[in-house]
């Protein structure tokens, strides 16, 4: 039984739920044939792969549904071998290059040739283009980045790239000049709460609108996670009542808890306790960038104005040291120490004021 | 020059004709995807590249028979670079250009194996000074590095090599965004030709031009805001031109898609966050922060923007300008280096609140 989030996946412009002027502008572009590389960016959550799986439908028709998945291989130039798993239909395929680190470069290079240079497979195809989509494109190493711009150029015509990402500060001008850029925003909270209606209603249960709005609240205006959660309640507890708890996931828990404890004492012993927090999150996979962030959240409430700012900043400078360097605890711990620092002056000097 | 943008290769030449009587009987047709524009309207010949007349000249004399240097094209994107060296190997070598060059890019694997092999092979073949229906034609061949910022240090030191045994019959043309990531020894070997981003005057001029060719429907004003936000890269502003065209067909493009396609945060975001700055609440600037970030505006392009407002606005003296713009320039730097949007805008926007509410004079 497949989750909510992928049964209940739009396969249709016409049938996205939000932006819709968006996605009409959209279907146009299809028609009107002459189709230019894209640069789909967004925040996660906000249905950029949804809504480029329904361009690729509106392309080629269903066929780009069916599905398979290839490992294939490479070589680099210093003989190493490296694979990489891809999703392919007769139409196109799709690729998350930095899967394979600073190798990505090979894979683009490799990959690309060998697409554009062989024809479409069925002849009765309406295009004579494929499509490759890259996947978080933000990751891709400046070297990759460079590998693309004139195969962007050379292979048009048999080629179109969809370029998909979070953060489009990251790609570089050269890129950009040769793409459309189609910016998804999330969702709002209104849009989210519609959607969950609609979800609920394809599985036939009825969910009362201040719960689908406490829902939508909590999700950040990712619907993705709104959507989960809504199923996560669904399994707690049907029939739906308004105030029912809705669960958060463990690792949000486990690291406001963290960021309690630093809050709690600075010490070094305490520093010891949390790494070893940190290392669980870093385990589970969580992203450092959502650990800087969710730390920086609750301990801003705890400092005065003057120190939310500071704070802020070291959070901002050493989660920017953490993407040179190679060892994401180092820098994470640096800035909870760095905080602890602070924190404790700060403490002292308004102990001090108060006497 | 069609038999390159068509891309022919062994199984796909012809596929115009192929497909047609493929086509007969099976589904009405496959259709023929008209070229992009930016190829459409790619200058053809040395003459018609506009607004680089200091490498055109050269390059004419070359033409007419000059001594041929090697070259060093720099400057960035959409200015022409790439396409200048196209059409002069065209001009050059008309029906010769596959055997006489050798264009090698970023998507091409350019190791030192490469360098030392592939393209020391291509340069010791030796060309002669007619072409086989016996008309005279320059006896050497070319070499294009294209993006050659991207090759290694190793690899760009090999080439040095291979350049100077090679002089004799192999002119090399480098292309980069960078200059500065070419070595010294290559770069002196070289003529300089820095291509500059084109006026608004030109940019205008094309994209009126090929607005009447192609009958693109858009306001007034529309052209004179798609020059502005594509800081005379001139294929991104044919690139959006044709997007905005295809997206909007009869309905006509408006400013508001200009805006939109180019990325810009619209200036209300802009003044609100602003006003939030002034207010002196980090809670505020919190949550309109994240709301930014969930709009999915680039956090780069609000850094210019950010600038661009700073630089003019009367509510800041030159020290908290100066004080904000170093930071401007950290956090930019940062984010290319690939650090998180939302906590540098953070940064950036708690320097500015400071510097608004506890800072003046
Ligand atoms: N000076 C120019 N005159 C006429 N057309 C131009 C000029 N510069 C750019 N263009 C247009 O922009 C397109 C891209 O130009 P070109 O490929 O030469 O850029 P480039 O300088 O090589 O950029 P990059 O550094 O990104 O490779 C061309 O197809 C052409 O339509
Ligand atoms: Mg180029």
């Amino acid at each position: 039984m497949s989750l909510w989030v992928d049964k209940h996946r739009p396969t249709n412009l016409s049938k996205l739920d939000f932006h819709k002027k968006q996605a009409a502008h959209l279907k146009k572009l299809v028609h009107g044939g002459d189709f230019p590389h894209l640069l789909v960016y967004g925040p996660s959550g906000a249905g950029k792969k949804t809504r480029i799986l329904c361009l690729l439908r509106e392309l080629y028709g269903a066929g780009t549904e069916k599905l398979r998945i290839e490992h294939q291989h490479f070589q680099t130039p210093s003989k190493r071998k490296i694979e990489i798993v891809t999703i392919a239909s007769n139409y196109h395929i799709e690729v998350n290059p930095s899967d394979v680190g600073i190798y990505d470069r090979v894979v683009v290079q490799e990959l690309l040739k060998t697409v554009a240079q062989t024809q479409q497979l069925e002849t009765n195809s309406q295009r004579e283009f494929k499509v490759v989509i890259l996947n978080e494109v933000d990751k891709l190493t400046k070297d990759a980045q460079h590998a693309l711009r004139r195969t962007m150029e050379k292979y048009m015509s048999t080629c179109r790239l969809i370029l998909c990402c979070n953060s489009s500060s990251k790609v570089i001008p050269a890129i950009k000049s040769r793409c459309l850029g189609v910016r998804v925003p999330a969702p709002t909270v209104e849009q989210i709460v519609t959607v969950l209606q609609t979800v609920c209603k394809k599985e036939s249960l009825s969910i009362p609108p201040e719960l689908a709005e406490r829902i939508a609240e909590k999700s950040n205006r990712n619907l993705r996670r709104a959507i989960l959660m809504c199923e996560s309640c669904r399994v707690q507890q049907y029939p739906f009542v308004p105030d029912q708890d809705i669960p958060e996931p463990d690792w949000e828990v486990f690291l406001k808890e963290t960021a309690k404890l630093i809050v709690q004492e600075q010490s070094p012993r305490k520093l010891f306790e949390v790494r070893g927090r940190i290392y669980e999150l870093l385990i589970h996979l969580i992203p450092c960038e959502v650990i800087f962030k969710g730390l920086l959240k609750e301990l801003v409430n705890n400092c005065d104005g003057q120190l939310k700012g500071e704070v802020t900043q070291l959070a901002a400078y050493y989660e920017h040291r953490l993407q040179l360097g190679n060892k994401a605890i180092y820098h994470i711990e640096a800035f909870i120490a760095k905080f602890m620092s602070i924190y404790k002056k700060f403490l002292e000097e308004s102990m001090a004021d108060v006497f | 020059m069609e038999a390159f943008f068509k891309g022919v290769r062994p199984g796909t030449s012809g596929l115009k004709d192929k497909t047609g009587s493929q086509k007969d009987g099976s589904k009405p047709g496959r259709k023929q995807a008209p070229p992009p524009w930016v190829e459409k309207y790619r200058p053809k010949t040395v003459d018609e590249v506009a607004f680089q007349e200091e490498v055109v000249t050269v390059l004419k004399k070359t033409l007419q028979g000059a001594d041929f240097p090697n070259l060093l094209f720099y400057g960035p994107p959409g200015t022409g670079k790439t396409s200048t060296i196209l059409a002069l190997g065209r001009q050059m070598f008309g029906e010769m250009y596959r055997s006489r060059i050798l264009e090698l890019n970023a998507s091409d694997e350019r190791g030192i194996q490469v360098i030392r092999e592939k393209v020391k092979n291509f340069a010791q073949q030796t060309a002669s000074n007619r072409t086989p229906e016996g008309k005279p034609c320059p006896a050497f061949k070319i070499i294009i590095l294209d993006e050659a910022d991207s090759m290694t240090k190793a690899a760009q030191d090999a080439l040095r090599r291979t350049m100077e045994r090679q002089s004799k019959s192999t002119r090399f043309c480098l292309i980069c965004n960078y200059v500065s990531r070419i070595i010294g020894p290559l770069t002196s070997r070289c003529s300089k030709f820095r291509f500059k981003p084109l006026s608004k005057d030109i940019l205008i001029q094309r994209l009126q031009d090929i607005s009447e060719k192609e009958s693109v429907k858009a306001e007034p004003g529309v052209l004179e805001s798609l020059v502005d936000i594509s800081e005379g890269d001139l294929r991104k502003a044919i690139t959006f031109l044709q997007s905005a065209h295809r997206l909007k067909g009869d309905l006509g493009i408006n400013l508001d898609d200009i805006l939109e396609i180019g990325g810009v945060v619209p200036s209300k975001w802009l003044d609100k966050l602003f006003d939030i700055c002034k207010s002196d609440s980090y809670e505020k600037l919190e949550t309109f922060v994240t709301d930014m970030v969930a709009e999915g505006f680039s956090a780069g392009q609000l850094m210019g923007q950010l600038h661009d407002k700073i630089v003019f606005t009367e509510e800041l003296n030159d020290k908290q300008k100066s004080v904000i713009c170093n930071r401007l320039a950290v956090c930019d730097h940062r984010l290319m280096d690939g650090a998180d949007e939302f906590l540098q805008i953070m940064d950036m926007m708690t320097v500015i609140m400071h510097q608004l509410c506890h800072a003046s004079s």
